[in-house]
């Protein structure tokens, strides 16, 4: 008897419950309280990387939640004009080589963004982990140099583009080092790695992420972040179609 | 009439080589029009023979929301369809991509029932390996993935929700189609895997029917009859036909303009005979006729000799067929690697009547001026 309630007794200290600090749960809101903001403005890198040769593409973002997000484009001169704006779940694009500006809808949204690892989708998809995902505390390892908690997600809601992912998060800094994203059948589909984590403000923000399609040859793409304020003032009018053209 | 023909002979043949290079230039005119037409016309019944065999049936049913032209249609336009008649296949279209050798590659990953006897596609190879995903590829898909029979390659596709899924597929057999829209991009799985793998159980983006009849289709559902699926084909061949018409039009033009040089000189050289036929009791459209004839007599000769030494060639041609680069086979249009010309009563009348016709009123325009002749004049060898 004393064994039996010696081992519950190691199971409630080490299981963790929801609100304790090393709770996956916790873990995830935290990560969620870096990685989101009420607003956003983002000038960032994306650099591709390809058999040809490497792209580097400068942009800047403007989002507010997860629902509205203006993206213009600065370089290089090829792309340099090109606007996107989403909100909701709707994406248009504005392209000023042809003057026009196309919804994206569908099939088009899971199209690659500029010949990069990422697609439309996957840049519209900033839903909270917390609100799709189940978590499960697996162990603690080591990443990057930092001790980190690997986390084992599970989605509970149907439309979500991955059904597992695994997740490296900072025990310090709850900022994932690591990503690596699953199909249903178990088949490692992507892996995004976080580096360059810096203190803006007063939360822990990664400053490079490359993502990889893990079944493609290739070494991914590269998106650098070279300046974010968070919680920053807006401007108006700018999530409305008609600045698009401006 | 009949004194026309035998003195336009003689005089044809007394003509000499003058006679012959006519001739010679209109026969060829004649071959070129008839392999030309001959031609599409083969590549055409092909073409519709192979649509109808490997992909259209006696006709399909699609989805209302679904366009073979916009691969967008491809993600909501399916449904279930619970009136569909007993003997029509269903067939689900998903997007996927493969991953042969860590290369990436976007595809239609498409679900037909392994037991269907309609279309050409060897479904019953399904069972060839009893793996948990077996798919056929047409020869184009397989060069294009670098895959052969018995590979395996990884397959990653999306659930009805749009979670991301991902297998190994194994190719169990290679098909060869003159249909690229069945082969190029496409993999062929059995339609319960698919509907086990994406969720839509019994859903189908199209029907292909057995029966050329419309069956009772529902508001969901759209009849598509099988001369209108073939209709994109037939415009094809049609423009096709337009394209190629300048080209011989332009090298019967240049025989008719032999033609009628011919005839002008004739009138010019021969008026001492002209007015010798009228005094001798020819009416002047008598002579006109007697002229007419004998322009037009070119071209019965060019029939003559044309089919004479044309038929052997013809016939080799449409019994071996013409070998095409295997380039030509990836346009997305149905055409054979070896195409059998089809020379039809009805293209060689064509023909042979375009050239006569033609012929008869190019000999008659410059002979027109006999009618205005003086014959006392003419006698003379006056020109008038």
């Amino acid at each position: 008897m004393r064994i039996f309630f010696g081992t519950l007794l190691v199971c409630w200290l080490t299981a963790g419950t929801p609100g304790q600090p090393n709770d996956p749960i916790t873990i995830l809101q935290k990560v969620d309280a870096n990685l989101t903001s009420r607003t956003r403005i983002m000038e960032s890198n994306m650099i591709i990387y390809g058999r040809r040769g490497n792209r580097t593409i400068t942009s800047k973002v403007y989002a507010e939640g997860n629902q509205k997000a203006f993206t213009e484009y600065l370089a290089p001169e090829r792309e340099k004009g090109i606007k996107m704006l989403k909100l909701g779940n709707m994406l248009w694009i504005y392209s000023p080589e042809t003057d026009r500006t196309l919804q994206l809808s569908g099939h088009l949204l899971r199209q690659s963004v500029m010949g990069s690892d990422l697609s439309y989708e996957d840049m519209m998809e900033d839903r909270r982990l917390t609100d799709v995902y189940s978590a499960k505390s697996i162990r603690k390892e080591t990443l990057m140099g930092r001790s980190c908690v690997l986390l084992e997600l599970s989605a509970k809601v149907n439309d979500v583009n991955y059904a597992k992912q695994k997740i490296w998060v900072d025990e310090e800094r709850f900022v994932p080092l690591k990503q690596e994203l699953f199909a249903k059948s178990g088949q490692l589909l992507k892996v995004i790695t976080l580096s360059e984590v810096k203190k803006v403000g007063s939360r822990w923000f990664p400053h490079k992420m490359n993502y990889k399609d893990a079944l493609k040859n290739g070494v991914g793409t590269d998106f650098v972040i070279l300046k974010i304020q968070f919680d920053v003032p807006i401007p108006t009018g700018i999530f409305s179609k008609a600045v698009l053209r401006k | 009439m009949k004194l026309a023909f035998q003195m336009a002979y003689k005089n044809l043949i007394g003509a000499g080589l003058r006679t012959w290079l006519n001739v010679g230039v209109l026969a060829f005119a004649f071959w070129v029009i008839l392999f030309y037409n001959g031609l599409l016309d083969g590549w055409n019944q092909q073409a519709r023979r192979a649509s109808i065999a490997w992909e259209y049936g006696a006709g399909q049913a699609w989805h209302k929301d679904y366009d073979p032209l916009d691969p967008f249609t491809i993600q909501d336009g399916h449904g279930i369809w619970k009136e569909a008649p007993s003997d029509a296949v269903p067939v689900l279209i998903r997007s996927a991509v493969l991953y042969p050798q860590g290369r990436m590659i976007p595809v239609s990953l498409a679900g037909i029932v392994q037991s269907q006897k309609i279309l050409a596609l060897p479904t019953a190879t399904f069972l060839k390996n009893q793996t948990e995903i077996p798919a056929i590829i047409g020869r184009r898909m397989a060069e294009n993935a670098k895959l052969r029979a018995g590979d395996q390659v990884l397959l990653r596709w999306r659930d009805q929700y749009g979670t991301f899924d991902a297998a190994n597929i194994t190719i169990t057999g290679v098909f060869k189609t003159d249909v690229p829209t069945v082969d190029q991009g496409k993999i062929w799985i059995p339609i319960e895997q698919l509907w086990k793998m994406t969720g839509l159980k019994d859903h189908a983006t199209y029907y292909v029917l057995q029966h050329a009849e419309s069956p009772k289709t529902a508001t969901e559902w759209k009849y598509m009859a099988q001369e209108k699926l073939l209709a994109d084909l037939d415009e094809i061949i049609k423009s096709k036909k337009a394209g190629s018409a300048i080209m011989y039009l332009l090298l019967l033009a240049i025989a008719l303009l032999a033609l009628f040089d011919t005839q002008v000189l004739s009138v010019f050289r021969r008026q001492r005979e002209i007015g010798t036929y009228i005094a001798l009791g020819m009416t002047r459209w008598q002579v006109v006729g007697l002229f007419t004839v004998e322009g037009s007599m070119y071209s019965l000769f060019a029939m003559v000799v044309g089919g004479v030494l044309g038929f052997p060639i013809f016939v080799f041609l449409a019994k071996q067929g013409i070998a095409f680069p295997a380039s030509s086979q990836d346009f997305g249009i149905a055409m054979a690697d070896r195409v059998f010309p089809v020379f039809g009563p009805s293209l060689i009348a064509f023909t042979i009547a375009l050239i006569v016709i033609s012929a008869t009123i190019v000999s008659f325009l410059p002979v027109r001026r006999i009618a205005r002749m003086n014959p006392v004049d003419a006698l003379k060898g006056k020109i008038t």
